[in-house]
């Protein structure tokens, strides 16, 4: 019955977790999936909404900025905002040029705020971290208050997987692919390509600035250590890349799989002697990168293949719409 | 004014030479296969490292551990452009940069397996300076500027005289005109990664001297020497050198106590380069020397 108990908190702690990379990976979808923006920031995202709704719900302390007590789900709201307020600007600047210096812009802004978060001591208290951020459901017994707070997640993936779909299908959607697939072609079709493009680019930052302010009311501490490139940037690419971008299905099942496959690897490297067991943590980072290469090589679509949107209804039956092949 | 000279813009001057190194791989990169690759930084690092192979398990000097780190990078410059990113290349080329992502971790993550992840040193103990009319210079300092003198010369000879060389400028020019011309593009890339390889083994050897070796050395240079490279101008080596000498001065120089307080706090001398580059691809996204850009 121990084990049993145990096994069931493990299951619903991997499981938790990996929604939470879900929620980054379908914001990611957004940018990359649907419009080819390329964000190799989103550790910077994530941060600003875990610190942002930390700051805003933890009790007073003198050792950061804040601690308003405020309600969670308004936390979760600033996280989202302040994390598109972020993005704008970064947008604006970088989307009308080439997709690598998006690329390189966010790699930047990431590490600045790395830097401030680490820096910072009245705002975010360094290097030590903020500590005792309230985590909802903590007063229901054991395994009810995990599952209840897995519940949350899976919810909350839900929602946005049932928006994403929706804005899939949606004309917004559509221009995205367009954008992303033939940008001249959809400038000539009257689309104002870079307006879409900050849209997404924000929309999708607000994601993962949401998934941010979830990971901070789950793990309850934050420090900049949590916010490195490589588990926050890094592994949500390997993510969606896996389930295959462009598809809001292949992103959740990736995060999930990809996330199950780590944590798993990690219970069998501890059984090793502590100087392995380090070793072998870097030895994990260097086959998940060797992943990355075969999937990119071999099943470059990942596990769920894009599929175009159907097209829609004819508004009125007199107009037979032609219309090209969708690539 | 003499403090000025000796402790922000020497300092400026040596790391503005590693950039420089740098950022004109970046460069040759972007011009040939129009990928930022963002590797760069880590196979600066490995270059570091081999040559630390040479100081510790060969007993050389680091000087002498220069040209091993030199072929073994760039061997493994053209091993990994073979098994990444080549079967990579009839897609759309931001598939190679993400695979430019994934070899950067491998590349870091071998390092900390081979070597640990602690810091290391080539010498340990403190070298005197010299002192001259004021000056003090240090024998590293002068070897790192005028080794990254002859490099960059030894470059241009390289594009201008040789037949590979203006063969590189020829596909970095126009690709499918290159091609129709009977010039081997494979060739010329696999010639590329030689000479991209050969200076981030020298990038990192001078930052290894000029300070010590840690397995993250190289993810902390990429971004100035993208900010130099865009700076420049993309896919314009000579503007790298504007460029990265841009950069490691304003990124010393940032740090000047002119009213009391450093200018900028050492902590956020980061910060230089990035702010630098978008104030470029604000005002003139091309760079300096008129690069590719869109």
């Amino acid at each position: 019955m121990e084990s049993a108990t145990g096994l069931l908190l493990y299951a619903t702690a991997v499981l938790t977790l990996g929604g939470i990379y879900a929620i980054l990976a379908l914001g990611l979808n957004i940018q990359w999936g649907f419009t080819g923006l390329f964000n190799l920031g989103i550790a910077g995202f994530f941060a600003v909404g875990a610190y942002s709704s930390a700051i805003l719900t933890a009790r007073p302390s003198p050792e950061h900025f804040g601690g308003f007590g405020l309600p969670m789900p308004l936390g979760l709201l600033a996280a989202a905002l302040l994390a598109g307020l972020l993005a704008w600007p970064i947008g604006r600047l970088t989307l009308r040029l080439k997709a690598d210096y998006l690329a390189i812009a966010t790699i930047g802004i990431a590490e600045i705020l790395r830097l401030v978060l680490k820096n910072e001591q009245g705002l975010t208290n360094g290097a030590v971290g903020i500590s005792h951020i309230p985590r909802p459901f903590e007063s229901l017994p054991r395994p009810y208050d995990e599952l209840a707070f897995l519940g949350m997640v899976a919810g909350i993936v839900l929602v946005l997987y049932w928006a994403l779909e929706r804005a899939r299908r949606a004309p917004w959607g559509r221009i995205m692919r367009a954008i992303r697939d033939n940008e001249a072609s959809a400038e000539a079709a009257g689309k104002n390509a870079m307006a879409f493009k900050l849209e997404a680019f924000v929309f999708g930052s607000m994601i993962m600035g949401l998934g941010g302010g979830v990971y901070a009311h789950y793990v309850k501490f934050i420090s900049p250590e949590a916010f490195e490139p490589l588990m926050s940037t890094f592994i949500v690419w390997v993510m969606l890349v896996a389930g295959g971008s462009g598809n809001n299905r292949g992103a959740i099942a990736g995060a999930l799989a990809i996330w199950a496959i780590w944590s798993m690897t990690e219970i069998l490297t501890s059984q090793l002697s502590a100087d392995w067991t380090t070793r072998a943590a870097y030895l994990r980072v260097f086959l998940i990168g060797l992943f990355l290469q075969i999937i990119l090589q071999r099943a470059p679509h990942g596990m769920f293949r894009e599929v175009p949107p159907p097209p829609p209804e004819p508004s009125s039956p007199r107009q037979p719409e032609s219309r090209s092949a969708d690539t | 004014m003499l403090d000025f000279v000796n402790f922000y813009l020497i300092p400026g001057i040596v790391i503005g030479s590693i950039y420089t190194l740098g950022a004109i791989g970046i460069s040759l990169i972007f011009s040939i296969l129009r990928i930022a690759h963002l590797a760069h930084g880590d196979l600066i690092a490995l270059g570091a490292y081999f040559a630390l192979f040479g100081v510790v398990e060969l007993g050389w000097s680091p000087y002498m551990a220069l040209p091993l780190a030199m072929i073994l990078t760039a061997a493994t410059s053209i091993g990994m452009d073979r098994l990444c990113y080549r079967p990579l290349r009839r897609m759309r080329t931001v598939m190679v940069i993400i695979a430019s992502f994934g070899v950067a971790l491998m590349l870091r993550s071998a390092i900390m397996l081979i070597w640990g992840p602690g810091t290391e040193v080539y010498q340990s103990g403190i070298q005197r300076p010299m002192i001259w009319a004021g000056l003090r210079l240090q024998e590293k300092h002068l070897f790192i500027v005028g080794a990254a003198v002859v490099l960059v010369a030894l470059l241009h000879l390289f594009l201008t005289r040789t037949t590979t060389g203006k063969a590189m400028r020829a596909v970095s020019d126009d690709p499918d005109l290159a091609r129709v011309c009977g010039i081997r593009t494979e060739a010329v890339i696999r010639a590329m990664w030689g000479v991209a390889g050969c200076l981030c083994a020298a990038a990192g050897v001078f930052l290894g001297l000029d300070t010590q070796l840690n397995p993250l050395m190289g993810f902390s240079l990429l971004l100035p020497m993208f900010a130099a490279a865009i700076l420049g101008g993309i896919g314009k080596p000579y503007g790298a050198i504007v460029g990265g000498m841009v950069i490691g001065i304003a990124e010393e120089v940032s740090t000047y106590p002119l009213f009391g307080d450093p200018l900028v706090s050492p902590t956020y001398k980061a910060a230089i380069a990035f702010t630098l580059m978008v104030l470029m691809l604000l005002w003139r996204p091309t760079g300096l020397f008129k690069g590719r850009v869109l």
